[in-house]
């Protein structure tokens, strides 16, 4: 960059008078967002080494940067926590909603540090501006907060850095080259360039500042440029501001309070159609609904639903509907109902495709009307998950709702049977006997060795027996032996009788029981 | 008008009869292993006596696009299904209508192509008269298991003959059956099926020498 076009820049920025901005910093977020108490000493760790620490941590001695080893060699009570970016970024989250409650546009650097334009004129000033922020920071239980004003950026943070707890450190218009003046080369953000500075003897940000532009441009090239430009107090980048995100949640209040379930789904109506556009017109489409119901002032039921696809006006209003009519869901008058979109995805990956684009419409309707006859659990869509029994193998879902398959379908499942498949599958095994030659007992042993011959059957308690033409086993399944709850120790055997009918059997602790039908 | 032409008129025919709402008995795809035993026919109503007939004559519609609905039972093996050929995706089951069977039956026959209907108790004249209305109007098809009382067909499953299992040893692989289908007092109609054959394929035994194989106790 040319002498003259920095010049004119700096005219330019002479003639516009240029916005403040406030710089509000709450330091060791990390540590503020794992939400310790304050007289327990704290660090958050990442990779081995001190992130953040608490106060209480720093006065016994711990540093940022330190080893793990070494911070609770200094302070044997560290209550040590693992780094977790989303964590302080959703923390953080809460605080720049607040701050835009008060003032619009904020631009958040980091989990932490975030910059807004000064709303001096509507709060009488810039110090009562950062006061009524602080405020409310205070208030949401960031203790620790200061506030930076100056002409830009860079003089702001650095401002709000040397600003006392709960306090603000006001740069006047135009000061920020003499506030840099004395500040220690340290504050470039830059720890390659600042060792670089420091070996050429420039301790502080004003001694950078005294090189000649130019010569900097031609020994640092655009970026050494740049962080000269700081170091005068020159910065003209205006800060980016986030866009507020757009509130989804549609709720209907009820007045007075109804208390049947259809004049509610028949309310919900507009809500809902209005609840769809409004995520359509972002171009998004929710897949899991979180839909809560107020009865009496408070919070009646509230359930999660997941759609196979995704939510249209009439889906909604049945999840409502089925929401409500569940058993002692509504005791008192519902006076509110409230749609929260849980997940949203893309309209565009869920567009209607040419071809199987999911059950058309008059398969939908019909099936809603018999849900409406029998209650939305009753009717199910069915898929094939993994498992080691036929019955295990079945997934059934009530029909609207999104299939989640516990046990991937693909894999061996060693101890299955091979096919065919059986026909019917009983959902709950019945009781059978399997005698030998003699009328004893046939069981398996612990090593998996069939104890006998089988030669009678009974398929149920209320069955005749009859004669065993073939059979196959055992199976030996030890299914979650990890889990006491859950561990199955049993044997599969296929059994066909002398008529041809085949089934599936298991036997566990010395009981027989038919499983499913070959027929 | 030429040959060709013969069989998209009748088929048009046909349709703008459906579209009228007047009864008129449609030919619906049909599982190939049934070919010269039976033609399911829209409308009409089919018993049979085992879950795996029941499957397999669901099979072909299904693959065919239609939506199935199961009512009544829960104990449809839906691997056994879906190996017969039936379309999972585009299977409602109802298992436990209670006392509202017969109306959600005739729910679902309203919009879907097969029911498959397992009756909890006897099924009265009146009850019987009302859903065969609505399946000729709605051009359905029922599939009974168990007895239903003027049924267009019944199919019977005899001399089941297991092959791949011995005595202890083995598992079982394929089966042959014979499929006997009634149609009121005609004679029946018999055929031997493998239901299903080693590579689980459903399909008619080429010839009687097409015997299973019995394992050999080889000790």
């Amino acid at each position: 960059m040319s002498e003259r076009s920095e010049a004119s820049a700096e005219r330019e920025g002479a003639k516009r008078p240029k916005g403040r901005t406030m710089v509000l910093w709450a330091p060791d977020w990390p540590i503020v967002a794992v939400d310790v108490p304050a007289s327990v000493p704290a660090a958050v760790i990442e990779k081995g080494q001190v992130l953040a620490c608490s106060q209480a941590a720093r006065s016994e001695g711990v540093r940022r940067g330190m080893r793990r080893r070494d911070a609770q060699s200094r302070c044997p009570g560290l209550v040590l926590h693992d780094h977790h970016p989303d964590v302080d970024a959703r923390a953080f989250e809460a605080v720049l909603t607040a701050i835009e409650e008060l003032s619009p546009g904020v631009a958040p650097l980091r989990p932490g540090l975030c910059a807004v334009s000064v709303p001096a004129r509507f709060y009488g000033g810039e110090a009562e501006a950062a006061a009524v922020i602080a405020e409310r920071l205070v208030g949401l239980g960031v203790w620790d907060v200061r506030a930076g004003i100056a002409d830009g950026l860079f003089a702001a943070e650095q401002a709000a850095r040397r600003a006392l707890a709960q306090d603000s450190l006001i740069v006047p218009a135009g000061g920020s080259g003499q506030f840099l003046h004395d500040l220690p080369i340290d504050a470039l953000d830059d720890a390659d360039m600042v060792g670089l500075l420091r070996r050429m003897g420039l301790r502080t940000l004003g001694d950078f500042a005294a090189l000649p532009p130019a010569d900097v441009h031609t020994r640092f090239g655009t970026h050494g440029a740049l962080q000269h430009r700081l170091a005068r107090g020159q910065d003209a980048q205006p800060i980016s501001r986030r866009q507020v995100p757009p509130e989804f949640d549609a709720t209907l209040l009820l007045e007075p309070p109804l208390d049947l379930v259809e004049p509610i789904a028949f309310s919900l109506r507009t809500t809902a159609d209005a609840f769809v556009a409004d995520l359509a017109a972002h171009g998004l489409v929710c897949t899991t609904v979180l839909i809560e119901v107020d009865a009496d002032g408070s919070l009646a039921t509230s359930r999660r639903w997941m759609h196979p696809r995704w939510f249209g006006p009439t889906d909604l209003i049945d999840r409502v509907r089925w929401q409500l009519a569940v058993d002692g869901a509504i005791r008192a008058p519902v006076d509110a109902v409230r749609l929260i979109p849980e997940v949203t995805e893309p309209l565009a990956d869920h567009a209607d495709s040419l071809f199987g684009g999911g059950p058309d419409e008059r398969v939908e309707r019909g099936v809603a009307r018999v849900q409406s006859i029998v209650g939305h659990e009753s009717v199910v869509s069915v898929t094939v998950q993994g498992g080691r029994g036929p019955g295990e193998r079945h997934l059934l879902t009530p029909w609207g709702e999104r299939p989640l398959a516990s046990r991937p379908a693909g894999l061996p499942w060693p101890g299955s049977l091979p096919a065919p498949a059986p026909a019917t599958v009983y959902p709950s095994p019945q009781q059978a006997m399997v005698v030998g030659a003699e009328g004893q007992s046939i069981g398996v042993s612990g090593r998996g060795v069939v104890t006998g011959e089988p030669a009678r059957f009974r398929v149920a308690a209320d069955q005749g027996w009859q004669p065993v033409a073939s059979w196959a086993g055992p199976w030996p399944v030890d299914d979650q032996w990890w889990d006491e709850a859950a561990s199955r120790r049993l044997a599969r055997f296929q059994v066909v009788g002398v008529d041809g009918s085949a089934f599936l059997m298991i036997v566990e602790g010395g009981h027989w029981w038919t499983e499913a039908r070959y027929d | 008008m030429n040959a060709a032409a013969a069989p998209t008129l009748n088929e048009l025919r046909a349709r703008v009869d459906q579209m009228q709402g007047r009864p008129a008995a449609q030919p619906v795809a049909t599982h190939p292993a049934f070919a010269g035993l039976l033609q399911l026919q829209s409308g009409s109503t089919y018993s049979v006596d085992s879950m795996s007939l029941a499957t397999a004559l669901m099979a072909g519609p299904s693959a065919d696009g239609a939506w199935c609905g199961v009512v009544g039972t829960a104990e449809l093996g839906l691997e056994a299904a879906a190996a017969a050929g039936v379309e999972l995706r585009r299977t409602i089951l109802v298992p436990d209508p209670g006392e509202s069977w017969l109306e959600v039956t005739a729910a679902l026959i309203d919009v879907l192509g097969v029911v498959v209907l397992r009756a909890p108790s006897h099924v009265g004249a009146k009850d019987v008269a009302r859903i065969s209305a609505r399946l000729r109007q709605r051009g359905s098809i029922l599939i009974s298991y168990g007895d239903w009382p003027r049924s267009e067909a019944r199919l019977t499953m005899r001399d089941v003959q297991w092959a791949g299992m011995g005595q202890g040893h083995g598992h079982l692989q394929a089966r042959q059956v014979t499929i006997e289908v009634q149609r009121g007092t005609a004679p029946a109609r018999r055929g031997r099926l493998w239901l299903p054959d080693a590579s689980q394929v459903i399909r008619r035994v080429e010839s009687s020498g097409e015997a299973p194989t019995r394992l050999r106790s080889v000790s």
